[in-house]
């Protein structure tokens, strides 16, 4: 296979003097959708935030298509094509659906263009184009969760870091979110690292996953083959071997006591 | 038409007190620091104006006064922030309260030591003239000032709303982490914001100056301002110019209709009724986040 667009070798991050990831390498090829799974706790959101440059690893390289862009100032990574869409959507909350979208493609200068992907945007999530006046604070988190999707692509993203969007929100919101996911990435050609609780759907939707707790990759692959792993099905999937049974009476009794 | 003339009056001391808490509010929103040295500000940049124009300092004509004077306080709001502010940021709030407010005894004393102690007077082309009409008599200035600030609020409205900067500094102030995420170079951008607020400041002591004399105490009327702005809500923009407003007619209606030394305690006197009553201020911006 071609070389990775970004590839993450030995990152140490802390907080304080808490070590929150421990080494994660990880591979991310054009045009894929890769998901990191994990626990609350793990590391997953420490990672994305390394990667965009809010928090600053104490060592290993991100190297991203050749550069490396390791504790570069978040707006420069931004610049470099690498969009992040916080977990919890973060969007600007007095300001109008419009104006959040402007401030997407803060760091481009070509008012046309931006302009285009402005309608573009609008195509994916047409309930954005009727609430484009509205302040953003008013919409439902669903919508915000479009906002904050779509207000990443504003920035023509070459790698968008989503960071669990399926968080608050309804199965269903989740699918047609997850839907408009996939034709990004084939339609418009973002690769994507989105990171989730929501095991199932994330691997349904993603190419390679790697699954990470406590600060460390414990487990990589392709989607297909995590689906099918024994240790996944169990811990992350949620689906029933025997012996899970037998730790459910366990648990009940243990309740009861 | 003595109702009407106090309220002039007061409304153009409100516009003073307002530009000065808007001052407060900017920074506020924008570095979640509260500069107390705001009022400190408005009368360093009172003394700048006076420095450019008066005929004992350079005697420059007025309106190239008014921008060297504006382009110093930009430039003084900008390298505080750079130079001094940047350094504790992150640092718990406390610090940064003591910070400046140390900042506005060495602006007092600064000012003290270039331009003296003794009360010193804006010379300027409107000053001392009355317009009456229907036997209403008012000062040039106090409707001078009334009309620069509210044109100087529309020009902050459009920039705001309208300009891709202004936009960057409403989005810093409202979620710093998105900001950051979005790329907006918020550090840049507080250093702007710390610019704005010094020109905004230095408008106000152009003003209060050609309304009366100044010395190197007036800064002192940052905490009536301060009040001002926690009335109007603090972090509400549109609350800081109201809450001046309020605060500056409340002034003048209190020493009419009040026994002798009410009208000073006045504003505080609403402070508090606001603070028990409504916490938020009068007009406070607020939404709940959804999770």
């Amino acid at each position: 296979m071609s070389e990775p667009l970004l590839k993450i070798r030995n990152v140490e991050s802390y907080y304080g003097p808490i070590m929150a990831i421990r080494g994660v390498s990880l591979d991310v090829h054009a045009g894929q959708i890769v998901t990191v799974l994990g626990a609350n706790g793990a590391g997953k959101t420490t990672l994305m935030k390394t990667i965009s440059g809010v928090m600053d690893p104490e060592k290993g390289q991100i190297i991203y298509d050749g550069h490396e862009i390791q504790g570069l100032d978040p707006y420069k990574i931004v610049n470099h094509g690498i969009v992040h869409v916080p977990e919890g959507r973060e969007v600007f909350p007095l300001l109008s659906v419009n104006d959040n979208l402007t401030l997407g493609a803060y760091t481009r200068n070509d008012a046309a263009e931006v302009e285009l992907d402005r309608e573009m945007v609008f195509t994916y999530f047409p309930v954005l184009k009727a609430r484009r006046n509205q302040e953003a604070g008013f919409l439902s988190g669903g919508e915000q969760q479009m906002l904050a999707i779509g207000r990443a692509l504003m920035a023509r993203p070459k790698i968008m870091l989503l960071d669990e969007p399926s968080l608050g929100l309804s199965p269903i919101l989740v699918q047609e979110i997850f839907g408009i996911l996939k034709r990004l990435n084939s339609e418009q050609n973002v690769t994507m690292i989105l990171v989730e609780q929501n095991a199932m759907i994330a691997l349904n939707l993603a190419d390679i996953g790697y699954v990470m707790e406590i600060g460390r990759i414990v487990m990589s692959g392709t989607a297909q083959r995590l689906l099918q792993s024994e240790d996944i099905q169990n811990f992350y999937l949620g689906i029933k071997a025997e012996g899970a049974r037998e730790e459910r009476r366990w648990k009940q009794k243990k309740t009861w006591r | 038409m003595e109702i009407f003339q106090l309220l002039v009056s007061g409304l153009a001391n409100g516009c003073v007190y307002g530009l000065i808490a808007l001052g407060f509010v900017m920074i506020y929103k924008a570095t979640e620091a509260v500069n107390f040295a705001q009022g400190d500000f408005m009368m360093l940049g009172a003394f700048v104006m006076i420095g450019f124009n008066n005929a004992e300092y350079l005697g420059l004509p007025f309106a190239v006064s008014i921008v060297a004077a504006l382009v110093v306080m930009g430039a003084i709001g900008y390298l505080l922030d750079r130079l001094i502010l940047r350094r504790v940021a992150g640092e718990s709030q406390t610090s940064v309260i003591i910070l400046t407010i140390a900042l506005g005894f060495v602006i007092r004393f600064v000012v003290g030591l270039i331009w003296g102690h003794e009360p010193k007077s804006l010379e300027n082309p409107i000053i001392g003239q009355d317009i009456a009409f229907g036997g209403i008599v008012l000062g040039l200035e106090d409707v001078a000032v009334i009309v620069i600030t509210l044109l100087l609020t529309l020009a902050l409205y459009l920039f705001f709303q309208r300009s891709k900067l202004g936009l960057a500094m409403q989005a810093a102030s409202q979620n710093q982490l998105a900001a950051y995420y979005m790329g907006v170079p918020v550090k840049r951008i507080q250093g702007f914001i710390w610019a704005l607020s010094g020109i905004v400041a230095g408008i106000a002591g152009i003003l209060f100056a050609t309304k009366g004399s100044v010395d190197p105490t007036t800064g002192l009327i940052g905490i009536k301002a301060f009040a001002a702005a926690v009335i109007g809500g603090f972090g509400s923009l549109p609350g800081a110019l109201l809450g001046g407003l309020i605060v500056g007619i409340i002034e003048p209606f209190a020493s009419r209709y009040m026994p002798a030394g009410y009208s000073q305690i006045a504003p505080y006197a609403l402070l508090l009724l606001v603070l028990i009553f409504r916490p938020s201020g009068l007009f406070a911006q607020q939404r709940n986040k959804k999770v």
